[in-house]
Formats: C-alpha cells, structure tokens, sequence
C-alpha cells in the first residue's frame, strides 16, 4: 500500500496525506481550507496564532502541529471552532493598531481576508492603542510594528532562507514584541535588502517596501476578486 | 528603541572571564546572564553586545532572552533592589500596606528608580515562603520572611545608609522549615547513598520495575506515570540521556519542594542519581527557580559532598561505566519555564517559550536528547520506592494514587507550613489539622488548580478527586473571593510568555475587565465576555498556563457569584463615567437646573 492511500477525515470527507504531513500540510495539499496565519508551506509548525485550532478525535489542537495520521476526525469547519477564530482575530486586532483604510497592506492582508472569511464585523473588545513607533531608517524597506501579530515568519526567513538573523523576539507577555539585530536597533543599520526572503514574507503590513504605496488600487488586489478561501495556499 | 543610560559608578564586569568560564557556550547564556547582572546590577546594551560576539549569537537574541525574565532588567535599577512577594497570601498579611510604607520612606514609586539610583521597590510574583510571609526578595539573592512595620521601618534606614546586605540582622534571612505533618518523605531521611546502594545491587530493569510497581505519579501536577516516563526514555535512542530536576517551584502557594531542597537533598539527588542508572543518562540538571537563589551554596556543598562520597561522578558506588553528575542551573523569574518543555528551553539559555509536542522531552529533550523531567517530590519519592521497594510504595494511598503528598498549607489558619498525607485524605481533615476556622473556599494546587466552597470539604486529595501539585492556601469568610482571584488573574498576565494569541491577548483581557469589576464600572455583560474569555483559553492555547488561567475566575464565578455580583453596579451597562456630572457645564452656561436639564430625570 503506497503512502498517498492513507487518509483521514476532515469536516466529514476523506482526506489523503503523505506520511510526515501535518494536518494542515495535507488540507492544504489537496485545496482545503483551514484558516491560519502563522504557518507557511515553506517554514516548520509555529503554532503562535492558533488561528488553525481544530477539532480531533474531540480533541481541541493547532491543525499546523499535529501529524496527520491514518483515521482521525478532524472537525474545522464547524459554527463553534469558527466562532473561535472570530475571537482569536478580534483579539490580534485590539492588541495592535490596525487602521485598515490607511494601510497599505490592504486587500492583500493575510490577517484582514481571514477576519472577513469568519465574519468578524467589529472589534468585540477594547483597543489597547499600544504605542509602538514605526522604523524608517531603512532606505527600502518601512517597518510598521502597529501591525504585527508575532507570526515570526520574518524571523524565520531571515534565519533559515536570507541567513541573515534580523530580526528576533523580545518582551514577554502583552509586551512580547519583534526586535531588530543592529546597535541601534534600527533596519537601517542592518543588512537586510528588498530582494531577501523575508522582505516579503510578512502576512499583515509590517514589512513594506518603500515608494510602492497604492501600486494596485485597493479593489484590485489579492483578496478583493477571491476571498482566502479559495486561494489556495495563501502563500505571499 | 533607545539606548540605556550609561551605568555611572559600578565597576565594569570582565565579559571575558565569564564567557571562558562557561566554556563560551551559547546553551549557557541564561547563566551568563545571571552572573553578569549579579556582578553589575543590570544589563547594558553594551555588555549584551559583547556576549552576543563571544557566543556566536546576535545581538537581539541574546536581548529577547535577556527581555524574557522578570528578574533580568536591560534598564538601570536601584543598587538595591527590593521585590515584595505578590501572592495573594502575602497580601492576606498585610504586604500591600508595607510596600506602601517602604517606597514612601525611600521616597520612591514602585516600579521606578529614584533619582539617586539607591533603589527600586517592586512587586514580583509568590516567593515561595507564604507561610512565613509578607516576604520580599533583596537582589534576587536574599529572601526576607516575616515581614512587619518594625522591619519595614528598618529596612529603610539600612538601605539609606547603603549598609551592605549581608550585614542586615541575621534573623530577617530565617527561612524555617514548618513541617507541621511529617509521614514517609518529610521524616528523617536515609542515610545518603543507601538507597543508590539497594538499586544498583537490584539493577536497572529491576529497579524500574519497582518504580513502574509502585504507580508512581508525578508531584508536579500533570500526574504522568513515572514508571513509563521512565521507561520511555529509557528506550529512546540517543547519544546520550539527561535527567532534569523541575525545581522552578513557581505555582503560587506552593513551597513544598523549598524544604525538600533545604532538608532532604540528598534524597532528592540521589531519586536524581538512581534515575540515571535506570535511563542510562550521564548528566542531571536541576533548574532552581531565581526565587530560591539563597539555597545554592547549600546544595552545591550536598553535590560536593556526594561527589567525595564516591555518589556521583564516574563509577559511582564502585560500579564501573556508572558515570553521572548534576549541575545546578538558575532561573530569573519565569512561572513558564516550571512547564517541562518551557524549562528545557530555558536551560538551553533561550526564551522559555513552550515546544511543539511531539515530540516529548522523552524522546526529544534537553539539547535533543532523550531527557526526563521530574519534579523534586518525585525523585524524593524514587529513592524510598528503591529503598522500601514498589509494593510498599503502591500500599499507601489510594488504588490510583499511590504514596504520600505534600501540601503548602498557607493563608488563613493556625499553623501554616507542611503537611504531608497518604493520598485519599479529606480536604476537611487537612483544614482541621491546620487551625482553619470559618472557612469558605480553599485554593488547592495553586492558582491553576481548584477552587473549593464549603460544600466540597468532603472531598479527597487524590488524581481521581482533587489533584493537587500541593498549593493548599486557606480563604476564611472574610475575604473577598473576586478580590483572590483578580490577584490571580494579573498573576497570569504578568507571567503569560507571550507566544501564543489565546493566552498573551486573553490573560490582558481577563485583567481589564477584572480591573473593571473591581472599579465598580461592570456590568452583566463583562461577566459573560470573562466566560466566553475562559472558554476560548481552555480550547485554544499552546500550553497549559494559558488554559489554565482563567481556571480560579471560572471557579469563583460558579461558587461565589454573590462576590462578583456586589460589584456589579447595574443589571445593565454602566459607562465609565457619570453622564450627568458631565453636564454640569451646559446647566451652568444655560442657567437651567430644572428637572428636564438632568439626564436621570428625563426617562
């Protein structure tokens, strides 16, 4: 028996896998949804944003962490795990500052198409305003901490792809924040460039490149013809 | 990001000696860090720069492990710096008013530096010494128990005439032991090596099959088999095999394993040490919690003295390839790091954020060898199993839980302290043993365990009951249960990683509308979002210190509601301020203070 016959179930239908898949990997392998904001195909199991929690075997797991293995029951797609994430984004978004109409990530935000795919309408909590400044030192590329939600994909690429070390995390707790590798602390005095990896790997609209405001108008982008649902990987 | 203050005055620590001394190891850096701040008083830029180049690390790595610990501080604090212990019990006597007092003597807010740099007044999470408390914690080194006005006002003075800490009275540093009831492991231990002695004469299958015997379960909570944990491990492939020691005894309340270490090392080194034989593991760790600082000396001479008696090191007890030896490492102020995977990575030097699992420490551990973690009950039970042997072990207690446990009695009661009891004891013995009177709820386990009322006194200590990790902190009818567990609540804010959303998010959520309540600005709704908060806590983070965070609201909203309840001020929302206070100006610049120029007497 060859290893692509394994399969289990997810929201009820049969879902083959490849043996050392995760659950996520192998959703995502064959077109199916299951929403997430940390994980990416091309980096390991985070497992921060919890965005991907599903059911198994009753049991409540991070679908992006647990190895699909022959004959589980996932539920994902169910009124109360998306009730979940509603809650899980709501709470990525009161913890920053997210200005939607005025960024520039808009429409092409990994976080935004997921809080409109699970019907988040508003904020449900209040806002903390945290006061984190932006850092414009780069000459390329602008770093907006208001927005970030600690995905650490940055810190990944630029570790793992750009071999780089830029960035890191720091803090603890509601203070948890993303660090710059520089004396300063600031991009400019690192040597990140546009062309690395994780200049373009950021899921919201922390990491920009300059002088490419507005390029697309916002109705024309990403999420605005197909909503993340039916991207396919949402890889950026 | 700006650059700290350049340190005026202090010496500048030699960063070179230090890393040569940890054999310039990045796994070090926590230890380095440690060192560094005790040296220096705090950690500037400069200096983690310089460890970062002599590590091989970056420069924000060694920042994000520096910004991760409590007791770690990358800005300039007082030359004395004073911690007081915030657990709810230390408030219960009294420790609010007292650091009131001692940051208005030193003319110094809590939290901040004054101007003169002489010292920093703040709050950390439990010291561990609740049953001898108000207690605080002088230069993460130091503990002070018992303290009072007399002392406070004292306290003062020495720090203002900068007199060395080690020669404040002698009698302020008296940490006593209390053990009020002593069965098996609290009663004069054996001698040092007997118990090594009958394993090594047994051998390693045999011994763990005594221990598998026994049905031995982990003290520090989970409850894990200790047997299979063990065996586990033992079959995992790896170039080597490590035994740790969790003693980062950080559950609020609990302090059991603070006398264990004071009293009974030995037997916990050599539970570490028989450990060892039976996985095939070379090196043991013990990760002291920052709090216990002050016990360091004293358990590196037991280490020594083991070392001389031939009870570590290579061929120990004769036994030739019988290799095994234990280093102490120092945490700095991380409640996380007592989760096994959060203490590997800490003792790794990194954040203590928790691992993906699986794999398990088991398999997967310390540096990415097979390791087994234990808490320091558990290998003080493992050496009288290999002394009595497995059928004697599994005869105390109950058929589930087998043996004896210790509790961390504290709060309101006659006799705090110790007391150890076969497993199967009632909730209302232990509270009769103690001297509690008129008691409403008891916290047991500590603030991620279960909040008992009256009405459950019957029950039992016992994994099948009410487990325990051993907190056991007594709340009589005068206290305010909200009031405890709003105490909690920051407890987990303050002590949440950060990782992951549910958790870092959800515990500053939980404090706000906690905070709210307490304010008398709640309403109903608040009581329901705290419930949907707990829901989504328990369902959704990537450790059990999220999950169980909200577990002391939950509890005390279903058993003490009428406590949240009085500070509801409406059925309905209520906004933050008064409505028609605001209006005063308009009544004023109008001349109007007829009945229809005021808002509550319009509907």
């Amino acid at each position: 028996m060859s290893e692509v016959e394994q399969s289990f179930s997810l929201d009820g239908e049969d879902l083959p896998f490849h043996a050392g898949d995760t659950v996520l990997q192998a959703a995502t392998r064959m077109g199916r949804y299951i929403p997430h904001l940390c994980w990416h195909p091309d980096f390991a199991a985070h497992g921060s944003c919890r965005i991907c929690t599903v059911k198994i075997n009753g049991r409540a797991a991070a679908a992006c962490t647990v190895p699909a293995s022959p004959g589980l029951d996932v539920e994902s797609d169910t009124h109360e795990l998306n009730a979940q994430r509603k809650t899980l984004l709501q709470m990525l978004f009161v913890e920053g500052n997210h200005f939607c109409p005025s960024c520039e990530k808009s429409g092409n935000c990994l976080l935004q198409a997921t809080a409109y795919q699970m019907g988040m309408e508003g904020p449900h909590f209040e806002e903390f305003y945290p006061d984190r400044p932006v850092d414009a030192s780069h000459p390329d590329i602008l770093l907006d901490f208001n927005r970030c939600i600690l995905c650490e994909l940055c810190v990944r690429a630029s570790r793992d792809v750009d071999s780089k070390n830029v960035f890191a995390i720091g803090g603890h707790g509601i203070g948890t924040r993303l660090l710059v590798n520089s004396a300063s602390g600031r991009l400019g005095d690192t040597d990140m460039a546009l062309a690395d990896r994780a200049a373009r790997i950021c899921p919201v609209g922390v990491i920009l490149p300059k002088r490419r405001g507005f390029v697309i108008p916002i109705g024309e982008r990403r999420f605005d013809a197909v909503p993340v649902s039916e991207q396919g990987e949402a890889s950026s | 990001m700006t650059q700290p203050p350049a340190d005026a005055g202090r010496s500048s620590p030699d960063i070179g000696a230090l890393l040569a001394g940890h054999g310039h190891d990045p796994h070090e850096l926590l230890q380095i860090l440690r060192e560094l701040q005790a040296q220096h008083g705090w950690l500037p830029r400069q200096a983690l720069a310089d460890l970062a180049a002599g590590l091989g690390l970056t420069l924000a790595q060694v920042q994000g492990v520096a910004g991760f610990y409590r007791f770690l501080h990358t800005r300039p604090v007082g030359e004395y710096r004073i911690l007081f212990s915030d657990n709810v019990t230390d408030r219960m006597l009294g420790s609010g008013a007292l650091m009131a007092d001692l940051c208005r003597r030193l003319g110094v807010a809590p939290g901040r530096v004054g101007e003169d740099g002489l010292v920093s007044v703040d709050r950390c999470s439990c010291t561990g010494l609740c049953d001898q408390g108000p207690a605080l914690l002088v230069n993460h080194h130091q503990v002070i128990t018992r303290l009072d006005a007399g002392r406070v006002a004292r306290l003062a003075q020495l720090v203002r005439g900068r007199v060395p800490v080690a020669q404040w009275p002698a009698e302020w540093f008296e940490v006593q032991d209390q053990i009020r009831r002593a069965d098996v492991l609290l009663a004069e231990p054996p001698a040092a090596g007997a118990a090594l002695a009958v394993a090594v004469a047994r051998g390693a299958g045999a011994m763990l099959a005594e221990i598998q015997q026994s049905n031995l379960r982990g003290r520090g909570g989970a409850g894990f088999a200790t047997g299979l944990k063990w065996s586990l491990c033992r079959q995992a492939a790896g170039a080597e095999h490590v035994v740790v020691c969790n003693a980062d005894e950080g559950e609020p309340g609990t302090f059991k394993d603070r006398v264990l270490l004071t009293r009974h090392a030995d037997a916990v080194f050599e539970g570490m040490t028989i450990a060892a034989l039976l996985v095939g593991a070379r090196r043991g760790l013990v990760y002291l919690r920052g709090e216990y600082r002050y016990l360091l000396e004293s358990l590196q001479a037991v280490l020594q003295r083991r070392r001389a008696a031939k009870l570590l090191g290579e061929a120990i007890v004769g036994q030739p390839g019988f290799d095994f030896d234990i280093r102490i490492h120092v945490g700095a102020g991380a409640y996380v790091c007592g989760e096994e995977s959060s203490l590997i990575e800490s003792l790794e030097g990194k954040r203590g954020t928790p691992r993906i699992r699986p794999p398990f420490p088991v398999e997967h551990g310390y540096l990415g060898f097979p390791t087994i973690v234990n808490n320091v009950e558990t290998f003080c039970a493992a050496t009288h199993i290999a002394l009595n042997g497995g059928a004697w072990w599994a005869a105390i207690g109950t058929r589930k839980s087998t043996g004896t446990k210790i509790h961390s009695v504290s709060g309101d009661c006659e006799r705090p302290g110790l007391y150890e009891y076969p497993f199967g004891t009632r909730i209302g013995r232990i509270l009769e043993d103690c001297g509690a009177r008129d008691t409403q709820a008891v916290q047991v386990g500590g603030p991620s365990g279960v909040c008992l009322s009256a009405f459950e006194f019957g029950r039992r200590i016992a994994f099948e009951d009410v487990p325990s990790a051993g907190a056991f902190m007594v709340f009589d009818r005068s206290r305010d249960m909200f009031e405890v567990a709003r105490g909690f609540a920051h407890f987990f804010a303050h002590e949440s990683c950060g990782f992951c959303t549910p958790c870092r998010v959800g515990t500053a959520l939980v404090v706000k509308r906690l905070d709210k309540l307490a304010a008398g600005q709640g309403s109903r709704h608040d009581i329901d979002v705290l419930f949907e908060l707990d829901k989504l806590m328990h369902a959704a983070t990537h450790c059990g210190l999220g999950a169980t965070a909200c577990n002391p609201l939950r509890d005390t909203i279903a058993k003490f509601r009428p406590a949240y309840e009085r500070h509801l001020k409406s059925l309905y929302f209520e906004p933050g301020f008064d409505l028609d206070a605001e209006l005063s100006v308009a009544r004023h610049l109008t001349g109007r203070d007829d009945p229809g120029a005021h808002l509550e007497r319009l509907a």
